[in-house]
C-alpha cells in the first residue's frame, strides 16, 4: 500500500441471504482522487458505500483507512475518523427548520473536535453550509421545516450535512437523483472545487455526462462483481460494461 | 343539504410577536401579561391547593399527591417519546426508585432527605443498565420489553423473597405533614417541565429529537445513538424514580403495587390527551386523568365506561392534545369572515 493511499478495499464481500451484494472488490483510492461508481440498479453499489462506512458489516474482505483498517467499526467511529456518506434515500430530520438539520452534524464529536472547544455560532454555520450548497441566503427556506423541502433541496441539505462534518472522505450515493438538469448544473462546479481543494471523493451516479466531469477514475459493477477499473472514457469503452450497464446506447464521457 | 354558507373562519395571529429566537422585544405590561399570565396562573392554582386543605379535604390533597405523581410519570414518558422510544412500563422506573429508597431506609435507616435522591440516582441507574440492551429495539418492540420487565420484576421478588417479598417493606420513616409534601412534589414537578423544556433548546437536546425523525442521519453524522439513547433513559428515568421513592416514603412502604400497571397506563394516557412534546402537555394531561378518574368513582360501575369515553372524546377530538388546541386558541383570534356566492 502506497504512503498516499487514503482508502484501501480488499476482497470484500457481503451476502444477504443467497444474494450476493458484493461479490470479491478490491480497489485503492489515492488521497485526493475521485472515484465514481457506476453499474445497473441493483448491482451492488449502495450495498458498497454501506460497507466501508460500517453500516453493513462485509461477510468476508477489509477495509482500510490510512493504512488502518476499520472493518467491523462502527458507523459513527468510522464518520468521526473522517469518511461522511450521503444516502440514496435521502430523509430530513422533519420535524426541525432546515437550517437546524446542520446543527446536529456541527454539533457531532468530530466536527466539536477540529472546532478545539471554540465552535462560535452554529446556527451561522449552518446558513453558510445550506449558502454553499445552493440555498439563497435570504430567501425563508432556511427556517421552514425540514418535512416541507422539495426533493432537490432534501439531496441538496444531505451534501451539507456531510460538509459540515469537515470530512477528508465524501462519498456520495445518487446525490443527482432527484435533481433537476439545472440543479445539477449548479452544484457541479461546487463539486469540482471540492475535488480540486483535495478532498477525496466517491460518487455513484447514473448521469455519467456530469459524473465524469468530478471523477478521474472509475469502477463498474455487475451483480457485485467489479467488471471495470480505468480512466472513466476507458470503462466505458469496455465491452462487459457496455453489455450489461449503458446497452446499445453510447454514452460519450465528457 | 346546505349548511348556512357564506361564512368561512378565518384564524389570525395575535400581533404580540413577542419573541423573536433571542430578542425579547416585549412593549408594555399588556403583553407582558399575555406571555406571563398563563404560567402564573398555572402556578400560583399548584401554590394555593395545598393550603385548602380545610375546604377540600384530606382526600382531594392526597388526590393531588398521586397526580403530580402521574405528573413526573408523564413527564418522563413524554421525554422518552421524544428520542422515538414509546414505554408501556413506566411502572419500572416508578418501583426502581421505590424500592431503592425502602431498601436504603429500612436496611441502613438513611433519613428521606439522604435516601429518596440517592435512590432516585440508584433507581435511574438501575432502570438504565436494565433497558440498555434493548435500545436498539424501536417502537413497538422496544414497548412490549418495558411492559414485561416491571411484572418480571415483581415475579422475581415474589420468588426470591427478597425486599420483603409479597409482603413488602414497611414502617419507612415518614414525610413531613401534607402541606410541605405537597410543595415539595409540586416543586419537583414545575423544575422537571422546565428542565425538560430547557434541555431540548439546546444542541444536545436537539440530537433527540433528531433520532427520532431521522436515526440513521445522526449515526452518520458521528453519534453512538445507543449511548444517547442511554442518556434519554437516564434522564427520563430520573422524575419517575424520584415519584416513586417519594410516594414510598409518603405512604411508609413499599411492596409489590410498586410495579403495578397503573403507573405505566395512567402516564401514557396523560401524554396522549395533554398532548406530547411540550412537557407542559403532559402535566396537563395528568391534571386531567387523575382527578377525573378519583371524581367519577362515585358513578360505581359506570366509572369505566364514562372515562373511556372521555379519554375517546379528547383522542378523537382533540389528536394533537390539549396543550396545542388551548395554545392555538390563546395565540389567536378566531372570526367569521362572510365569503362570496359562488353557487346558488
Ligand atoms: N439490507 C438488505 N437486505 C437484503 N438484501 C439487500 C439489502 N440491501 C441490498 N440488498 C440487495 O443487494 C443487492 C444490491 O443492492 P444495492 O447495493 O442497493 O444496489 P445498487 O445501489 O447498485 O442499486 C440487491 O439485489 C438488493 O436487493
Ligand atoms: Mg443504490
Amino acid at each position: 500500500m502506497s504512503q498516499d493511499t487514503i482508502i484501501k478495499v480488499a476482497g470484500l464481500s457481503k451476502n444477504f441471504g443467497g444474494v450476493k451484494a458484493v461479490n470479491g472488490v478490491s480497489f485503492e483510492l489515492k488521497r485526493g482522487e475521485a472515484l465514481g461508481i457506476i453499474g445497473p440498479n441493483g448491482s451492488g453499489k449502495s450495498t458498497m458505500i454501506n460497507l466501508i462506512t460500517g453500516f453493513v458489516k462485509p461477510s468476508s474482505g477489509k477495509v482500510f483507512y490510512n493504512g488502518r483498517d476499520i472493518t467491523g467499526l462502527s458507523p459513527d467511529k468510522i464518520v468521526n475518523l473522517g469518511i461522511a456518506r450521503s444516502f440514496q434515500m435521502a430523509k430530513p430530520f422533519y420535524n426541525m427548520p432546515v437550517y437546524k438539520n446542520l446543527i446536529i452534524p456541527l454539533f457531532s464529536p468530530r466536527a466539536r473536535k477540529l472546532a478545539g472547544g471554540r465552535h462560535g455560532d452554529r446556527d451561522e454555520s449552518a446558513i453558510h453550509l445550506l449558502e454553499e450548497v445552493g440555498f439563497e441566503r435570504d430567501s425563508h427556506i432556511p427556517y421552514k421545516p425540514a418535512g416541507s423541502l422539495p426533493h432537490g433541496y432534501v439531496k441538496r441539505l444531505e451534501l451539507a450535512r456531510c460538509l459540515a462534518l469537515e470530512p477528508d472522505v465524501i462519498i456520495l450515493d445518487e446525490l443527482f437523483s432527484g435533481m433537476s438538469m439545472s440543479e445539477v448544473a449548479g452544484i457541479l462546479p461546487f463539486l469540482e472545487r471540492l475535488r480540486d481543494e483535495g478532498k477525496t471523493l466517491i460518487m455513484v451516479e447514473h448521469r455519467l455526462r456530469e459524473l465524469f466531469r468530478v471523477v478521474d477514475k472509475a469502477i463498474c459493477l455487475n451483480f457485485g462483481e467489479k467488471i471495470a477499473e480505468g480512466a472513466p472514457e476507458e470503462v466505458v469503452q469496455n465491452e462487459e460494461v457496455k453489455k450489461s450497464y449503458l446497452g446499445s446506447e453510447v454514452v460519450s464521457g465528457a | 343539504m346546505r349548511i348556512q354558507a357564506g361564512f368561512r373562519k378565518e384564524r389570525i395571529d395575535r400581533g404580540i410577536k413577542a419573541r423573536t429566537d433571542d430578542i425579547f422585544a416585549i412593549a408594555s405590561c399588556r403583553e407582558i401579561l399575555y406571555l406571563v399570565g398563563p404560567r402564573f396562573l398555572l402556578i400560583a392554582a399548584l401554590l394555593i391547593f395545598p393550603l385548602l386543605k380545610s375546604i377540600t379535604g384530606i382526600y382531594w390533597q392526597n388526590v393531588l399527591m398521586i397526580t403530580a405523581t402521574i405528573a413526573l410519570l408523564a413527564l418522563s414518558w413524554d421525554l422518552l417519546h421524544s428520542v422515538g422510544l414509546v414505554s408501556l412500563g413506566q411502572a419500572l422506573f416508578f418501583g426502581a426508585g421505590a424500592y431503592a429508597t425502602g431498601y436504603l431506609n429500612s436496611k441502613f435507616g438513611w433519613s428521606p432527605v439522604l435516601a429518596i435522591p440517592a435512590a432516585t440516582l440508584l433507581g435511574a441507574l438501575f432502570s438504565t443498565a436494565l433497558l440498555y440492551p434493548v435500545l436498539r429495539l424501536r417502537g413497538i418492540y422496544f414497548g412490549l420489553i418495558t411492559f414485561a420487565v416491571p411484572m418480571l420484576l415483581m415475579r422475581i421478588i415474589e420468588a426470591t423473597k427478597i425486599l420483603g417479598g409479597t409482603e413488602g417493606i414497611s414502617g419507612l420513616t415518614p414525610l413531613p405533614g401534607i402541606t410541605i409534601t405537597l410543595y415539595i412534589i409540586i416543586a419537583v414537578t414545575l423544575v422537571c417541565v422546565y428542565g425538560y423544556q430547557r434541555l431540548f433548546e439546546t444542541d444536545y437536546g436537539l440530537v433527540f429529537k433528531a433520532i427520532r425523525d431521522n436515526d440513521r442521519s445522526v449515526i452518520a453524522a458521528g453519534f453512538n445513538i445507543q449511548l444517547f439513547k442511554a442518556q434519554a433513559v437516564f434522564l427520563a428515568a430520573l422524575p419517575a424514580t424520584f415519584a416513586g421513592a417519594f410516594l414510598t416514603h409518603h405512604y411508609q412502604f413499599v411492596g409489590l403495587p410498586a410495579f403495578a400497571m397503573d403507573y405505566s397506563v395512567l402516564p401514557m394516557a396523560s401524554v396522549i390527551i395533554g398532548g406530547p412534546g411540550s412537557f407542559i402537555g403532559a402535566m396537563l394531561g395528568a391534571f386531567i386523568v387523575v382527578p377525573l378518574s378519583e371524581f367519577l368513582r362515585t358513578f360505581g360501575t359506570l366509572r369505566i365506561v364514562i372515562y373511556s369515553l372521555v379519554l375517546l372524546v379528547f383522542v378523537v377530538g382533540l389528536p394533537q392534545g390539549l396543550f396545542h388546541y388551548l395554545k392555538r386558541k390563546y395565540d389567536q383570534f378566531e372570526r367569521l369572515v362572510p365569503i362570496e356566492e359562488v353557487e346558488k
